[in-house]
């Protein structure tokens, strides 16, 4: 067994974990599914609050943990339960036996697309948070137009929509569409921008710094009211439906751009990864731990712990915090054996 | 389409909302309305559908309305619909059929949200069950299939291309005619899963109008109510806002120059087509080309022209907004002095002209 | 024209494009304060001409936003400066009021 550690998973999460385990003295396996390390925060251009680069988060990390075994383009075929510990079957041919599991699959990002009215994918000027994020890391978009009048940024989109099969916050949206419309009316500083929101949840440190900069810095709108439908005008610009529920009028706007903030929706693969390794996932569809106060990180198996969005949406501070105290409930589990 | 959108977005949606369509044996059954408004329309489609596609198409004298307005109208409560539904049903099973097709897209919605309740509430089922017996002894089965008379056609669309004598197609120019759809609030609003293309974007009729040459155009209020909504328009207090969602839609759709419009509900053909003189009374605004109105047919009459029947058999002339521009770009022949000769050349009396919208 | 009884029912939708933000962009410069508000509707609250009066700072400030009419509204306030009290945003809605008087002038 030689108290394996696996980590499932290479995004901010898995990685911030590798380098706190190698810290501690161990040599976890870091199994990635895709060809590069880093997960959606490779695709992020800055975080917020500060702005940072999202690239040079993962560079750092990424050579911080040059140390430990990296397994890219490697998914997990089956899994089963020893008496101590673990086997993984890896799509590379391997079997690797483990004491230790650390599940940091992340999450994925709402499918745009089901939100039918928003036309996602059938109108030219409608873009996902996602996709604008690219278009700032320097990819080109023809989606986006050269000189905007109008944009507007539709929050909670697949987040907190029973229809959407997914009634829960995804917590990082409103902070990341403020974020962007900040950024976009750098590029654009004379277009409108609006956002349309059912509320604005600014929890973090700083976020509402950042929300007052917005509003008294760059000019952003907000409208209290949630887009019903959007359509397209004969000249390819957008028409938007909604209400501006704190005048109790119905509203309408013609856009040139609208970004829809795609919420944080549970990782399709988990339920089969939690149904070989025999957890549990909540009712949510994320990973269950233990309890959501205490130990998040906890699973209802010995030796199977979680960091980040595998049991629910979080924000990179937190991903990064949970991954931290992951390596350390692993350390401690294994000298306790 | 007459529009920029990326039409492969929209082919990937309406894959995901197809329904199972059998291709032969239907029960139908005709709205309360339809045969006033577009006397035509019903005719028509049994016409097509038995003569022309050789389908099993029954129908029956002792069919009665589906309760189906004054259920939305809240004049009788849903479970007395229900009865009256299953009525229908056992007409249908006693005539020996199991797909069920209404030619109303009210009634289609009825009858979706009907059977729909059931299977959620069996006991409510099992009570209609009983109110049938007691009222008229009879029992009835619940249709296998349920598809809207529009459907049926966009089902038998490429057939009825197979066959067409004009084209949705400008004969001068060769160009495409620019169709708008309309489809009935209550065919998918509210079961997006039970309608053809699902409700952001019914295939349903743009299916037709691709498939006879049309071009669909796609304008920012195309998903808006006509604004007939039944206590809008029978209440004639009320009428105000039956008649500005038709204006709102009109005004969408103007810059966009629609030759036509095609639509799938009882209601919205007539309020589309007969609004259009009232804008132009209340507003001395027109929509069409030279001071004309912008034709609307139904499906039926639509699929008609297509095959060649005479407009007039078709009931074109019963029609508020002239259709004669529309016959003229697909290059149908007609005869203006049969247009009002009714059946064995009857004179059926000209309508007095309005000076506000243009008409032959 | 033919009297039908009835006739179009004029629309209360709000245009955004259409909308006159002149006058606000005219408030943000001389009360920067105008542009952060929450909309939480402490000032009108606490308004001792709200509930008699109908006046409502909150209602004001966003019918600026939305380019509309608000003098009948203003004419009520009283300058206690009970909303500069409770403001969250801590907006000087004293000078916020008065500025709206003088553009609206």
């Amino acid at each position: 067994m030689k108290r394996n550690i696996v980590i499932i998973g290479g995004g901010i999460a898995g990685m911030e974990a590798a380098r706190a385990l190698l810290d501690l003295g161990h040599t976890p396996i870091l199994v990635e599914a895709s060809k590069m390390l880093g997960g959606h925060v490779a695709f992020w251009h800055r975080l917020f609050p500060d702005m940072s680069s999202a690239k040079n988060l993962v560079g750092r990390l990424e050579t911080e943990i040059a140390g430990s075994r990296i397994l890219l383009n490697t998914k997990v075929l089956s899994l089963n339960r020893l008496a101590d510990g673990y086997s993984l079957k890896l799509s590379n041919g391997s079997v690797v036996n483990a004491s230790v599991l650390l599940i940091s699959t992340g999450f994925s990002l709402f499918d745009a697309r089901k939100k039918e009215e928003y036309g996602y994918g059938i109108y030219d000027r409608v873009i996902t948070n996602s996709d604008l994020e690219a278009w700032f890391s320097g990819k080109r978009d023809a989606r986006v137009p050269d000189n905007p009048e109008s944009v507007g940024f539709v929050h909670c989109v697949g987040s907190r929509d029973l229809k959407a099969c997914n009634a829960q916050c995804s917590k990082v949206c409103c902070a990341t569409a403020i974020k962007q419309a900040i950024e976009l009316k750098e590029c654009f500083p004379y277009a409108k921008v609006y956002c349309f929101y059912m509320d604005l949840r600014f929890f973090g440190k700083k976020y509402e710094d950042f929300y007052i900069n917005a509003q008294r810095d760059y000019g952003i709108r907000f409208i209290r009211g949630r887009v019903s439908e959007v359509g397209e005008t004969i000249d390819g610009r957008l028409q938007l439906k909604a209400e501006d529920t704190l005048s109790g009028k119905p509203l309408k706007v013609q856009l040139d751009l609208l970004v829809l903030m795609s919420g944080i929706v549970k990782n399709d693969s988990i339920r089969e990864l939690a149904d070989m390794a025999g957890i549990e996932t909540d009712s949510d569809g994320f990973l269950r731990s233990i309890d959501n106060e205490y130990a998040v990180i906890e699973s209802n198996r010995p030796g199977i712990f979680y960091a980040g969005a595998c049991t629910g949406p979080k924000t990179v501070p937190e991903t990064v915090a949970e991954a931290r105290s992951a390596a350390l409930a692993i350390h401690s589990y294994l000298e306790k054996l | 389409m007459l529009c920029k959108m990326i039409y492969e977005g929209k082919q990937k949606i309406w894959s995901e909302y197809q329904k199972d369509i059998p291709d032969d044996k239907w029960y139908y059954v005709r709205s309360c309305i339809r045969q006033n408004f577009f006397p035509a329309s019903e005719k028509m489609f049994t016409e097509i559908t038995r003569n022309v596609l050789g389908k099993d198409i029954y129908e029956t004298p002792h069919h009665t309305t589906c309760g189906g307005i004054a259920y939305h109208c809240d004049t009788i409560p849903q479970e007395t619909a229900m009865t009256i539904v299953a009525r229908q049903f056992a007409l249908m099973t006693e005539a020996g059929y199991e797909n069920y097709c209404p030619s109303c897209i009210t009634s289609f919605g009825n009858y979706a949200e009907i059977l729909e309740t059931w299977r959620q509430y069996p006991e409510l089922e099992a009570k209609i069950r009983e109110n049938l017996w007691k009222a008229c002894r009879r029992e009835f089965e619940k249709p296998r299939h349920l598809a809207h008379s529009s459907d049926l056609i966009y089902h038998w669309r490429n057939e009825i291309a197979a066959k067409a004598r004009h084209k949705l197609v400008n004969a001068g120019t060769g160009e495409p005619l620019r169709i708008v759809e309309h489809i009935g609030c209550h065919y998918a609003k509210m079961f997006p899963s039970k309608g053809v293309g699902g409700a952001e974007y019914p295939y349903v009729l743009a299916g037709m109008i691709e498939s006879w040459g049309g071009q669909v155009v796609d304008y920012p209020e195309r998903r808006h109510c006509c604004g007939y909504g039944f206590r809008q328009y029978h209440v004639k207090a009320n009428r105000s806002y039956s008649l500005s969602n038709t204006y709102k839609k009109f005004e969408s759709m103007e810059p966009f120059h629609p030759d036509a419009i095609v639509t799938n509900c009882p209601g919205c053909p007539y309020f589309l087509d007969r609004w259009q003189y009232v804008i132009a009374e209340q507003m001395g605004k027109t929509y069409g080309e030279n001071g004309f109105g912008i034709p609307v047919l139904t499906y039926e009459e639509m699929a008609g022209l297509v095959l060649g029947y005479d407009p007039w058999d078709l009931g074109l002339q019963l029609h508020q907004v002239a259709v004669e521009p529309l016959l003229d770009k697909m290059g149908v022949k007609y005869d203006p002095s049969a247009k009002y000769l009714g059946l064995n050349c009857e004179d059926i009396m000209r309508p007095e002209l309005p000076g506000s919208i243009k008409c032959f | 024209m033919t009297d039908f009884g009835f006739t179009l029912s004029r629309s209360s939708t709000l245009d955004l494009q259409r909308v006159d933000e002149e006058r606000f962009e005219q408030l943000c410069k001389l009360e920067k304060g105008a542009s952060v508000c929450i909309g939480c509707g402490s000032c009108s609250a606490t308004c001792p001409a709200g509930a008699l009066s109908g006046m409502s700072l909150r209602k004001i400030l966003l019918a600026v936003q939305r380019g509309q009419e608000v003098r009948t509204m203003l004419q009520c306030c009283m300058l206690c400066g009970k909303c500069t009290m409770v403001c969250p945003r801590g907006i000087n809605t004293r000078n916020l009021i008065l500025s709206i008087c003088s553009i609206y002038d």
